[in-house]
């Protein structure tokens, strides 16, 4: 550690001229655009930024009429600064309302929310707005799409419902989660607005409920829990997709997915705390340790369904469900995450759904929680007090954590209090006592009054310290402070009450102090307590009565009634010599001023002072009035807070809140268990099927797999990186912080693409992978054998699940007849999803060709919507080909002596930077010693090229290989980048030279801005060629799988069928590259437009070559 | 879920107001301002407040008051975390959050909250997404936005993190100098009682960066004795597998500031209280009283402690004090009744110490208990659980940055009952 520390000094100023200078608040003046507004706003304290009369009105009405943006936008500022101020400015709703096809992002910005803050009140002027926002929600840009769908699902105009619902149905099939996250949030929107479209909004979220996107989950969730929670059974075939991806949520969505599982949980599963609550774990949970989860994650899903089978069978004893178990096990690790609420709904899950002996794990989280933000201490408070309630030894170990502190507020305080007097015990009350004698001096006298109803309720729950407690509380009488003393009284009183016999000697001390005390509750005690007990100080209680009675017009009203109540029972226990005080004090109450005196003393005198004759009731008045009392029972503030769900907003309040569901009850027998067997083709079904149908072939797999994780684990750190990510891999177990691999994030970044295509992917993953453990010569077979596997196996969930079985098994053999390519990322790949989700698919349809009737307006933008739709009916449009990227050598092993290495382009956006070309390397070792640190040695590259290296490789074993992903700019030349692969063994020499095909991306576009960009790039720029096209390739599927195997391109809808036109963009430079095909037998045109005639020419001949070729 | 916000000043004085769904009047804040009367301490308004149609969740951050309306079930925790995370978000943006600076940027801050969330349901939260989204205010920007005419305030393309896997950092990042720094602060909690024993002690600590490396970084951070660290929770960029399995953090840091990790160690471990304080404090029948308090240094490893600052909060009957301190200054302010003595650095041969005399007001009993002291204090260079970082290292990029490492301790809710 010597160089850090060293040069420390240094740091302080670092960050302060760091990336953030801490000035900006001053020296900046707030209007970007520096016109004459800026000097109000620079002074905040003026009120004239907030203040607008009628005369600026007129003002701002002309600068939003201007043709400045720079003058809008200062508008625009300034009217949002009176709709955050919460003033009126509804009256510039027209001119506000027609800059909403402002170019300027930041006016736009700014014209969608005032929109959404006035458009409800000015429905009619609203309506302008619509079509420009219909128009946006085609635009190539998801962010723009996503805006205009927040808009317009937020201006909450009836009307234009049917467009909302459009809206939100297109906008659930678009490739960008972001977008279809922001279609979640709308449908609670809609719901709001037209409570009616219900039915029509669980269809469309039962689609995005299988999304299987990290970022839609949690909003989805969201949309669920708020339109119907009560259906349930959408939720059985994501269940486990939502487990698995828990840990890879956002924490928000974390939040509600967790809340909304816990219901799932107590609806579903049944009750663990069964039979004593002894769970028992299968025997392969003991070996493997029951929380030494993750690793072994994959195989407990693999049994899962094997398991409930068997358990159906026998009913007891209780085994958890694998289902119910991987909930628990896989928000587990949430319980160490930053955001309280995400800590707090891990605790409410454990809470209610956990077996109790595996509660006590969250205890130590909540502790934590106990050091944030006080508000944040307050609700984990009330819920810890609720849960020590049940769970005492909980949080046993945690008491002084309790413990009060002087700059705690009040309510915090309270709470504190309470918990600790739950948690007393015999071992422990004395130090609490301790604590609490230190509370009683506290000059916050409401805190000291609340010490001292704790120090009575320990007492009262603890018999071994009822004597210390009341000694100590009969001291506190003599406190200066009243409220203490009252308080005092007060619970002495229910102390006594409890145990009567023993205590004659704190009555009289009591009596005693009868003159001293003013408070009234307390003196209303005192009296209640000598009435009750007279017996026992039968000298001092008819004194106290006359004393009494001698001051009795000055008494409160609650003293007056205890005098009343005391007269009574001492007139009849004692009559002789207290009779006629007792009338005294009857005669005094007649008259007074209370008329709940008066009728009390009324009804009292029925039963003493009857002259003439006595009513039936009197002679029973010693069993009325001196009847035995139950002994009241201290109970705590927070009882009856454990009706509620833990950490809800019902039990912080004790009350019933709008939209709070019930808890329910654990069901008695399991619902049917198999509903959570997915129907759809998710992703890690594959993982499940090959190991579920071939347990003797496959089992070994994941345990040598194992067993080379931890062999390799104690070599590097860094190898063990690659090692983990290719054991998460090869299981596709799609949670795990282990996502965060930088390696993997570049996938995950087009994930919404790729996610689609759901099978085919992962089957090759693992069958990558596994070839990858074993043998490189074994690549075939293993794959190979995958896919038989997936034909053969008999499909179980029914019809449905035929057609994308057979597809798949399709993918899977193209995947492995090339060797299987992990990432074959296109971005338009829906082989799978058009078959395996046929009813979606089919009603796009309609919807858009409703969608272009609504608005006229919008009719050159519906051919723009149709490509960045992309489920367009465009009869030439190919989808879901899978261009299998080729392998190519880099490094053979005669000349390395044992290493091969082969890469590929991944063709998906470098991790590293958005200008590299992403190749995946692939490191095997054929030789017969092991190589050890491979990395990138010396590097030639040209001037504006930049390698990224790969990870080093620590080391690699005889026949054992890996990947690593290394990106590499070509700065848009088929330039070759050389450099040095160099290990311990020797260093060797290579060369990388892509294709022009590879230094280009995808770049989505519709036909008529390709058109204008085709228009633009003429002359010098156009290359074009006539093209002698193989039979074969002149179907549209063979000629786009052919041109998207030469270069990265995107197809471009067309409108006239035998043209076809694709997009892409240079990674470097990001110049356009512009590709079509007009095909006409034996003379096809080939044209390609592009900035650099370079990347033209050379794209040209590619092109040729492979539409010319017969391969 | 969050239905409006209302920022509320101090004066009591709704002067920002947002609204998710339909609007909700502000006369809803009444509420609030009723339950505010009824306490005394900004404090102790209690955070949950139910009206008939909706439920106010308010928090207390740098004197405002940031009022939730929510109308149905929502875990309550969410909604706090979430308003503190807002706070959080303009403490970034404009290095500050108090009621001038979200009135001199009310454009930004409207843009933000409009970001933050949809339809009351997060949206874009992470710092590093919305920066790249709605850039903060820059005084160089605002310059040429000026010049050129064009406003480069929002964002036009969706940030990338927020699509990938790694929301919290962006791409394309890029720096001359790399440069890596990490900060161990501890914070002790104590209670120590009358006689100077310890009634309870635990350390907070947590680890700040601030990382200004270029690319895609993978770093990885290990402790020489990771096993004090009884609890901890992490920034979602920590794998948490790694952590469990080897107690290594491993983890591909945001841009800039942020707050790595932290952690808890309990009661159950012996904790080195580095102050002592010596006092008598006494009230006298008759309006009068003795005050003296004397500090000193115990268990702090050699290094000075600094900053010490001495907090009493006098009873509400103590009309003024008289004081004089040997070092540093002290005041005392006659509303609160709080007397602060800011000592300074303490010098281990010449013992800080005040004394004087206390002026009870007349006709009122002298208070019954001594105030309990609040004692602030900062330690340089000392991690006073011996916590210690063993080594950073780097893969996925190849140049070498420049790494530190910093810790402090200093006191957190460091309470002397006397």
């Amino acid at each position: 550690m010597e160089p850090f520390g060293a040069q420390y000094a240094l740091y302080p100023n670092m960050a302060g001229n760091g990336f953030q200078a801490s000035s900006y608040a001053n020296d900046r003046p707030p209007s970007s655009t520096g016109s004459g507004e800026g000097d109000i706003s620079a002074d905040p304290a003026s009120s004239g930024f907030f203040t607008t009369d009628y005369k600026k009105h007129d003002d701002l009405k002309t600068m939003l009429d201007s043709n400045k943006d720079s003058l809008k936008l200062e508008a625009m500022k300034r009217i949002i600064g009176m709709v955050a101020k919460g003033k009126d400015a509804s009256d510039l709703f027209p001119p506000v309302v027609k800059n909403v096809v402002s170019k300027n992002l930041e006016v736009k910005k700014l014209v969608y929310v005032y929109l959404t803050r006035y458009a409800e009140e000015q429905q009619d002027l609203a309506l302008l707005s619509i079509s420009t926002f219909q128009r946006a929600l085609k635009d190539p840009n998801q962010l723009i799409r996503a805006s205009a769908l927040r808009v317009l699902s937020s201006i909450r105009v009836p009307v234009i419902t049917p467009i909302m619902m459009l809206a939100i149905k297109e906008a659930v099939m678009d490739m960008s989660p972001y977008v279809r996250k922001t279609a979640a949030h709308a449908i609670p929107k809609l719901y709001s607005l037209d409570p009616e479209t219900k039915d029509q909004l669980i269809e469309v979220l039962d689609r995005l409920l299988a999304d299987k996107t990290t970022l839609v989950a949690g909003s989805a969730i969201q949309a669920f829990v708020e339109i119907c929670p009560e259906r349930i059974d959408l939720i059985h075939k994501n269940y486990r997709k939502l487990c698995n991806l828990l840990v890879d949520v956002e924490e928000w969505g974390q939040v509600v997915i967790l809340n909304m599982l816990t219901h799932y949980c107590r609806t579903q599963f049944i009750s663990p705390n069964q039979d004593g609550g002894e769970e028992i774990e299968r025997p392969f949970y003991e070996s493997s340790g029951k929380d030494t989860e993750d690793e072994d994650d994959d195989d407990e899903d693999d049994d899962a369904d094997g398991d409930k089978k068997k358990k159906a069978d026998k009913p007891a004893p209780y085994v958890m469900d694998q289902d119910h178990r991987l909930l628990l096990r896989q928000s587990k690790p949430l319980l160490n995450s930053r955001n309280a609420a995400v800590v707090m709904a891990v605790a409410q899950l454990y809470h209610h759904c956990a077996p109790k002996s595996e509660v006590g794990v969250v205890a130590k989280s909540l502790i934590r929680l106990l050091r944030s933000h006080k508000e944040i201490q307050y609700v984990v408070l009330s819920n810890i007090a609720t849960m020590t309630d049940k769970r005492k030894s909980m949080f046993e170990p945690y008491l002084k954590s309790f413990y009060v502190r002087s700059c705690d507020p009040l309510h915090v305080k309270l709470l504190k209090l309470e918990i600790l007097t739950s948690l007393a015990t015999e071992t422990n009350i004395s130090t609490i006592l301790r604590e609490f004698q230190t509370y009683v001096t506290s000059s916050d006298k409401d805190f000291a009054a609340a010490t001292i109803q704790a120090i009575g309720r320990c007492a009262s729950s603890i018999a071994e310290v009822t004597d210390t407690c009341l000694n100590g509380l009969v001291r506190l009488m003599s406190n200066r402070d009243e409220a203490v003393v009252a308080e005092s009284v007060v619970v002495i009183k229910k102390l006594l009450q409890m145990r009567p016999s023993e205590h004659k000697g704190i009555i009289c001390h009591m009596a005693k102090m009868v003159d001293n005390i003013t408070v009234p509750m307390a003196r209303a005690s005192i009296l209640w307590l000598i009435g009750e007990y007279s017996e026992r100080v039968p000298k001092i209680a008819p004194d106290v009565l006359r004393r009494m009675a001698k001051n009795f017009i000055n008494e409160e009203d609650i003293v007056k009634l205890q005098i009343l109540n005391l007269a009574v029972k001492m007139c009849i226990t004692n009559p002789k010599q207290t009779k006629l005080l007792c009338q005294y004090v009857m005669n005094l109450a007649k008259y007074d001023q209370n008329y709940d005196i008066r009728d009390r003393s009324r009804f009292l005198r029925q039963f003493v002072l009857t002259s003439d004759k006595p009513c039936a009731l009197a002679k029973y008045s010693k069993k009325i009035f001196l009847a035995t009392k139950p002994a009241p029972v201290l109970e705590s503030l927070t009882k009856g807070h454990d009706n509620y769900q833990l950490g809800s907003l019902s039990h912080l309040l004790n009350m019933k809140t709008t939209g709070y569901q019930e808890l329910p009850e654990w069901p008695a027998v399991a619902p049917d268990t198999t509903v959570r067997n997915v129907e759809l083709p998710p992703v890690w079904k594959e993982e499940r099927e090959p190991v579920r149908g071939s347990k003797k072939t496959k089992q070994r797999q994941p345990s040598t797999d194992l067993k080379k994780f931890y062999s390799s684990s104690s070599e590097d750190d860094d190898d063990e990186d690659d090692d983990e990510e290719e054991d998460d891999d090869s299981t596709e177990e799609e949670s795990g912080d282990e996502s965060a691999e930088d390696k993997e994030a570049s996938d995950e970044s087009d994930d919404e693409e790729e996610k689609k295509k759901a099978s085919s992917d992962s089957s090759e993953d693992s069958s990558d992978d596994s070839s990858d453990e074993s043998e490189d010569s074994s690549e075939e077979d293993s794959s190979d054998e995958d896919s038989d596997k997936e034909v053969k196996k008999p499909v179980k969930p029914a019809p449905v699940e035929e057609k994308p079985k057979k597809s798949k098994s399709k993918a899977d053999a193209k995947a492995s007849s090339s060797g299987g390519g992990g990432g074959a990322d296109l971005l338009l790949d829906f082989d799978d999803l058009g078959p395996s989700l046929p009813a979606p698919a089919a009603s796009s349809n309609p919807v858009l060709g409703v969608a272009d009737l609504l608005t006229p307006t919008a009719a050159g933008s519906g051919q723009v919507a149709s490509s960045s739709l992309s489920t367009s009916s465009q009869s030439n449009i190919v989808q879901g080909i899978s261009i299998v990227p080729k392998e190519h050598e880099l490094l053979n092993r005669l000349s390395s002596g044992g290493l091969t290495v082969t890469y590929k382009y991944t063709r998906t956006i470098s991790i590293f930077s958005p200008k590299m070309v992403s190749l995946e390397l692939t490191f095997t070792n054929a030789g017969d010693k092991p190589f050890s640190a491979i990395k990138v040695g010396d590097k030639k590259t040209q001037a504006g090229m930049e390698i990224h290296d790969f990870p080093e490789i620590a080391s690699l074993g005889v026949g054992s290989s890996s990947t690593a992903l290394m990106g590499i700019n070509f700065n848009d030349t088929t330039q070759a980048a050389g450099f040095q692969l160099s290990s311990e063994q020797g260093s060797f020499s290579v060369s990388i030279a892509a294709p022009v095909g590879e230094l280009m991306q995808p770049h989505t576009m519709g036909e008529a801005e390709f058109k204008t960009q085709q228009g633009k790039l003429g002359g010098m720029n156009e290359n074009r060629e006539t093209v002698a096209i193989t039979e074969a390739k002149t179907s549209p599927d063979g000629l786009c799988r052919c041109v998207r195997s030469v270069a990265n391109l995107l197809q471009v809808p067309s409108s006239q069928p035998d043209v076809y036109f694709f997009a892409a963009q240079t990674l470097a430079t990001s110049t356009l590259v512009l590709v079509s095909v007009k095909v006409q037998g034996k003379s096809s045109k080939v044209t390609v437009n592009c900035e650099k005639m370079v990347i033209g020419t050379m794209l040209l001949k590619d092109l040729k070559r492979a539409l010319t070729s017969s391969e | 879920m969050i239905h409006s916000l209302f920022i509320i000043n101090s004066t009591g004085d709704v002067f920002l107001e947002k609204h998710w769904k339909s609007v909700v009047n502000k006369s809803i804040c009444d509420y609030f301002f009723e339950a505010q009367s009824r306490q005394t301490n900004p404090e102790d308004v209690p955070p949950v407040i139910a009206t008939p149609h909706h439920y106010l969740i308010n928090i207390y951050r740098s004197s405002l008051y940031f009022v939730a309306v929510v109308t149905t079930e929502v875990p309550p925790l969410f909604v706090i975390e979430f308003l503190h995370r807002i706070c959080d978000t303009f403490e970034d943006y404009f290095s500050d959050c108090n009621e001038t600076i979200l009135k001199e940027h009310f454009v930004i801050v409207y843009e933000l909250l409009d970001e933050m969330l949809d339809n009351g349901f997060p949206l874009a939260v992470e710092s590093n997404v919305l920066k790249e989204l709605i850039k903060p205010p820059n005084f160089l920007r605002t310059i040429t936005d000026t010049v050129t005419g064009k406003s480069t305030g929002v964002s036009a393309t969706l940030p990338t993190g927020q699509l990938s896997n790694i929301p919290w950092r962006r791409t394309g990042v890029k720096y001359t100098n790399n440069e890596a720094y990490f900060d161990v602060i501890e914070e002790i909690d104590a209670i120590i009682d009358k006689s100077g024993t310890t009634v309870i002690a635990e350390i907070q600590g947590y680890i700040d960066c601030l990382i200004k490396l270029s690319g895609m970084p993978d770093l990885t951070l290990s402790f020489v004795n990771p096993r004090l660290l009884d609890d901890v929770s992490f920034h979602p960029c920590v794998r948490f597998k790694r952590w469990e399995a080897e107690k290594i953090l491993s983890f591909v840091p945001p841009d800039g500031h942020f707050r790595m990790m932290s952690y808890h160690i309990g009661t159950n471990n012996m904790v080195a209280i580095p102050v002592y304080l010596r006092h008598n404090i006494s009230f006298r029948e008759g309006g009068g009283g003795r005050f003296e308090v004397t500090i000193g240094p115990k268990q702090t490893m050699g290094k000075p402690v600094e900053n010490v600052v001495l907090e009493v909060p006098f009873p509400k009957s103590v009309l003024n004090v008289t004081l004089t301190c040997s070092q540093g200054k002290n005041s005392f302010d006659p509303v609160s009744k709080l007397m602060t003595w800011d000592v300074g650095k303490i010098d281990p041969s010449k013992l800080p110490n005040i004394k004087g005399n206390i002026t009870l007001q007349t006709g009122v009993p002298i208070p019954e208990s001594n105030p309990t002291i609040t004692v602030m204090f900062t330690i340089q260079q000392m991690a006073v659980s011996g916590l210690k970082v063993n080594r950073l290292d780097m893969y996925g990029e190849k140049y070498k940055p420049f790494k530190g490492v910093k810790y402090i301790t200093r006191a957190g809710k460091f309470q002397v009952r006397t």
